[in-house]
């Protein structure tokens, strides 16, 4: 028991190195070491999401005019995608707003816009991280006195070690069909 | 009256001290050159800066003490390759990088990790402006044209010549040096500074860009040192480097 938990703390320790896996790339944006919480309270590091390509974007859950057109966005994106491909594609949601985004608010955002959360991660960094992660996402924010948030929109396409692949700005159920093909690609063949 | 008296009284000695740590600064009601649509002033809560920015010695006895953050070793994704380029090795400073120089070519990302390091922060934007807005013996110079004349005069010069060393220059009231006429600085919310590059584009077509509402604008149009900080930090991502971009940290009043 106890060399268990020394393994599970070895692990933590080193969130981008597992076992047997190759050193991250030095572009990849899995080199911030940071801690998230998600929709299910499940912490874990910002590393973890390394493994398949990943389409990233930022949000926060009472926000109510752009950040649904993020989530329709994921959706319309994911829409242009065969079964298979879907499969190999995750969908990240990173909060700017770890104070109000509890895992429970991720989760009532998971549950209200019906996201397969086998597919879908909605994610909830500590402050301190929060401009990092925008930082490596090219992100740019401004809370608002009224705890609104002024920022840029940015759906950011990964590859499986973090890289980014493609990135828009441009939001809605009619995705840029150039981040759409770079989409596919990273998904691989349809069947 | 007597609540400046005091804070007076307090800032004056720090002016004396040497460059090298921190010196508290009262914060209180600001007001920003900025135009922020959500709050006429800003309230800057008393903190602790660095009298002057970060030099070229105290960066190397980081990337000593953290191989990550050498030249070679820290990732793209952190700093572009021209990170630290003016140095002649990655634990090396060399002719072009003097120990008392101010550390310059540093990426956000960088700076950030430098001062918490040292258990600090970079100062935000607010707390930098209002630092940045006393002269040697007001806290708030910004309306006096001789001054802006002063201030500005640095950013027409040529950027070629060598970096001056840190802490040449006379204090401000709260004590702190070369906060103008040395380096550009960053902040902690570089990327909060949403302004766009066409001030004519203010408004609607920013919407679309900025969720929530419009991009920032100038409320004082004359201050055109903050105007170009502004847009130099707006400007740049957080791996970015430039050989005119240093840094200094800050934290919370104990």
């Amino acid at each position: 028991m106890k060399s268990l938990l020394f393994s599970a703390l070895l692990a933590l320790a080193s969130p981008a190195a597992g076992a047997g896996e190759a050193p991250l790339p030095p572009d990849s944006v899995y080199q911030l070491q940071a801690q998230l919480v998600d929709q299910g309270g499940h912490r874990g590091a910002w590393g973890a999401q390394r493994g398949k390509p990943r389409l990233v974007a930022m949000f926060y859950t009472s926000c109510k005019y752009i950040c649904p057109l993020i989530v329709d966005s994921g959706k319309a994106i994911e829409r242009q995608l065969a079964p298979a491909q879907q499969a190999r594609i995750g969908i990240v949601l990173v909060s700017m707003d770890p104070a109000r985004d509890t895992p429970k608010a991720l989760r009532a955002v998971a549950d209200q816009r019906r996201l397969d959360t086998r597919r879908w991660t909605l994610l909830a960094p500590r402050a301190d991280d929060v401009r990092n992660i925008a930082g490596v996402l090219g992100v740019r924010y401004r809370q608002l006195a009224d705890g609104e948030f002024n920022h840029t929109s940015a759906l950011v396409l990964l590859d499986a070690d973090g890289r980014v692949l493609a990135r828009t700005e441009k939001l809605g159920s009619q995705p840029d069909p150039d981040f759409v093909a770079a989409v596919r690609r990273a998904a691989g063949a349809p069947k | 009256m007597r609540r400046l008296a005091a804070l007076l009284l307090c800032a004056l000695p720090l002016a004396g001290l040497a460059a090298g740590g921190y010196v508290r600064l009262p914060g209180g009601a600001f007001r920003s050159a900025l135009k922020y649509e959500d709050q006429k002033t800003v309230r800057v809560a008393p903190f602790e800066l660095m009298d002057a920015p970060v030099t070229n010695a105290q960066f190397l006895a980081f990337v000593q003490a953290n191989p990550r953050w050498r030249r070679g070793n820290a990732p793209t994704v952190f700093a572009e390759a021209r990170y630290l380029q003016h140095w002649a090795g990655p634990r090396t400073l060399g002719p072009d990088a003097l120990p008392r120089q101010p550390v310059v070519n540093v990426s956000w990302f960088a700076a950030d990790a430098y001062c918490k390091a040292q258990g600090a922060r970079l100062p935000d934007w607010n707390e930098w402006e209002y630092a940045a807005a006393a002269d040697e013996l007001r806290k708030d110079a910004r309306k006096d044209p001789v001054w802006r004349e002063r201030i500005l005069a640095w950013y027409s010069r040529p950027s070629t010549s060598a970096l001056p060393r840190v802490g040449l220059q006379a204090a401000n009231a709260y004590g702190v040096r070369d906060i103008h006429g040395l380096v550009w600085e960053w902040t902690e919310d570089y990327s909060a500074l949403l302004v766009d590059a066409d001030n004519r584009k203010q408004g609607d077509a920013d919407k679309a860009r900025f969720c929530g509402a419009g991009a920032l604008s100038m409320d004082d149009r004359e201050n055109y040192a903050v105007l170009m900080r502004v847009a130099m930090l707006s400007s740049l991502q957080g791996a970015d480097v430039t050989p005119n971009m240093g840094f200094r940290c800050a934290r919370d009043a104990r």
